[in-house]
């Protein structure tokens, strides 16, 4: 008992000093559960992220537009393998990952669950998803775990070219044609609230910061988050001529922010709780991707089974 | 005429099966497969570019890669009937690109030495990445092929479902002829042999078989093509024909 508070004390004090833990090194069991749940379930946003957006790269309006939106989403996928990788170093596979995310086990970013209508969605997508994301993400470079804290930074840099890719297509639907701006002003009507959602429930209703907190997974509090997104993004969406859907959002020189409306919370945990506009098609998806590779998957190890009998014949026979 | 309709034809075989691709972005049977055929699909929509921006400089006017590549009808369209076939299953996507691979790559080498430099310089180009294309589609041709019972059977419907659609890929229409002459398109009667020989040595070594020459009615380079190719082109070309005119 008296080593096990010594080691967390140590493992506590090197996370005090900045430094990493790293997959081989003691961890309390908390520590390495939660650092599952939170990475994995990170991963299953990136894949099921892929999603909405793919939903228009057949559809993109111009071959620019259209390899622009190939490689972002190819990216996301990128980011799901790097962040499948850092959680099975925690130990756990990324078969058990995907049968958690198959089975509702475990969750992904609710923003995923609402439908991309039209093209200015992918816009809007890379400008207030990818620009949230990033905010929140941000401070997990420098979370405690290393393999996440490295993958974040690789992540970090791509989703900033994407958020000014998103930015750069919705800047030329402003200064486009009426319907072009139209379209772009019925996105961010569509998705500001859901990026709002993004940074999670309000800090009194957010348990479990104390710990994130201590190791670093959280930096700043939910609502702190959430007003600096408000900050950035009232001025950007000015510059592009659009109105952000919030007749109370104001500048507040005193507070030095902007004060908002209220965050309609039945619609968050409604769409949490699995009852949101896609939230059944998302699943689905994912669910038949998977289901349909089985015989795949199952091949390509048969085969290379067959490939190490083989070669061991090989060198029977050789010797 | 000639070249446009040649340049056109090379382009629009990749970038049908670029499109093909496109629709599985986010659905493939495991993340490696879905990032390296979204990566193959980008190669080829790269070449796309490379060829309409060329074909527009000839054309001039206000053609543009776009209006070339959005703004055709169903008849305007040279690609081989093979490219438009429908991703039945991860089996056909990967028989009709294998299929696809191995010609690319035979006439890439002969394009580099293409009297238009343009087309040249495009095929050098284009080679790396067909090279790297052959290795994936071959790759996973073995592996199905010869991995378990179901994957091979799936292998074998796939394999009897596309390669009716080879020969095409070896037609030789008069303006194409033309340009052999010419030193500009490659012959593709020049490598015929060696396309078959490499596909049938592969096919054996994955246990599949076929060692005959079919030859289906196919009238895609001349325009005609399958009843897919139409829905293709309706999603393609959405946002350009109900938005005319636009920038984006």
């Amino acid at each position: 008992m008296g080593d096990q508070i010594q080691l967390e004390e140590l493992f506590q004090q090197r996370i005090d000093a900045g430094g990493k833990i790293e997959p081989k090194d003691w961890m309390p069991e908390k520590y390495r559960k939660t650092h599952i749940r939170q990475i994995s379930q990170h991963a299953h946003s990136e894949i099921v992220g892929m999603l909405p957006e793919g939903n228009w790269i057949t559809r993109a309006p111009s071959l620019r537009r259209k390899v622009g939106l190939l490689a972002k989403v190819q990216d996301e996928a990128g980011h799901g393998l790097y962040l499948y990788s850092a959680a099975e170093t925690l130990g756990i596979s990324r078969d058990e990952m995907f049968d958690q995310l198959h089975t509702g086990k475990a969750k992904y970013s609710s923003i995923f669950n609402y439908p991309t209508l039209s093209w200015a969605d992918i816009g809007t997508i890379g400008w207030l998803v990818d620009g949230a994301a990033i905010i929140n993400q941000v401070m997990l470079t420098r979370t405690s775990f290393g393999p996440y804290a490295r993958a974040m930074v690789r992540i970090c840099k791509e989703e900033s070219f994407h958020q000014r890719q998103g930015y750069e297509i919705m800047l030329g639907l402003a200064q486009g044609t009426p319907e072009q701006k139209a379209m772009a002003q019925d996105a961010l009507n569509r998705f500001w609230w859901p990026s709002l959602m993004m940074f999670g429930p309000r800090d009194e209703d957010s348990p479990n910061t104390e710990l994130s907190v201590k190791w670093k997974i959280k930096r700043k509090t939910n609502d702190e988050l959430r007003q600096q997104f408000i900050d950035i993004t009232v001025p950007q969406a000015e510059y592009l001529g659009l109105t952000i859907p919030d007749p109370d959002l104001k500048w507040n020189d005193e507070r030095g922010h902007y004060d908002f409306g209220e965050i309609d919370w039945d619609e968050f945990w409604t769409v949490v709780k699995g009852n949101g506009p896609c939230n059944t098609e998302r699943l689905k998806a994912r669910v038949d991707a998977w289901e349909e590779g089985a015989w795949v998957r199952e091949a390509a190890l048969a085969y290379s089974e067959k490939q190490v009998i083989k070669k061991n014949q090989k060198a029977k026979l050789a010797s | 005429m000639s070249l446009r309709t040649y340049i056109l034809s090379l382009s629009d075989n990749a970038m049908i099966l670029g499109h093909r691709l496109s629709e599985l972005c986010g659905h493939g049977p495991t993340l490696e497969t879905d990032i390296a055929l979204t990566n193959i699909s980008l190669d080829f929509f790269g070449q796309v570019r490379s060829y309409l921006q060329y074909l527009a400089s000839i054309d001039g006017d206000q053609v543009t890669e776009d209006t070339l590549a959005f703004l055709r009808t169903e008849r305007e369209h040279h690609n081989c009937i093979l490219l438009e076939q429908p991703n039945v299953d991860f089996a056909h996507i990967i028989m009709r690109q294998y299929l696809f691979d191995v010609f690319q790559l035979l006439q890439l080498e002969q394009q580099m030495l293409s009297t238009d430099e343009t087309i040249a310089a495009i095929a050098a180009k284009a080679i790396k990445e067909a090279r790297y294309h052959q290795r994936f589609s071959e790759s996973w041709v073995l592996r199905l092929g010869d991995g378990t019972e179901v994957s091979h059977t799936k292998m074998q419907t796939a394999l009897d479902t596309l390669y009716p659609f080879v020969h095409e890929l070896f037609t030789q229409n008069d303006w194409e002829k033309e340009l052999v002459e010419q030193g500009i398109a490659s012959d593709v009667k020049g490598f015929e042999s060696r396309y078959y020989d490499t596909v049938f040595q592969t096919l054996k070594s994955a246990n599949l078989s076929k060692d005959d020459i079919i030859n289906r009615y196919a009238q895609g380079k001349n325009g005609i093509h399958t009843e897919h190719l139409g829905y293709i082109l309706t999603e393609l070309q959405y946002m350009q024909r109900a938005y005319p005119n636009m920038q984006w």
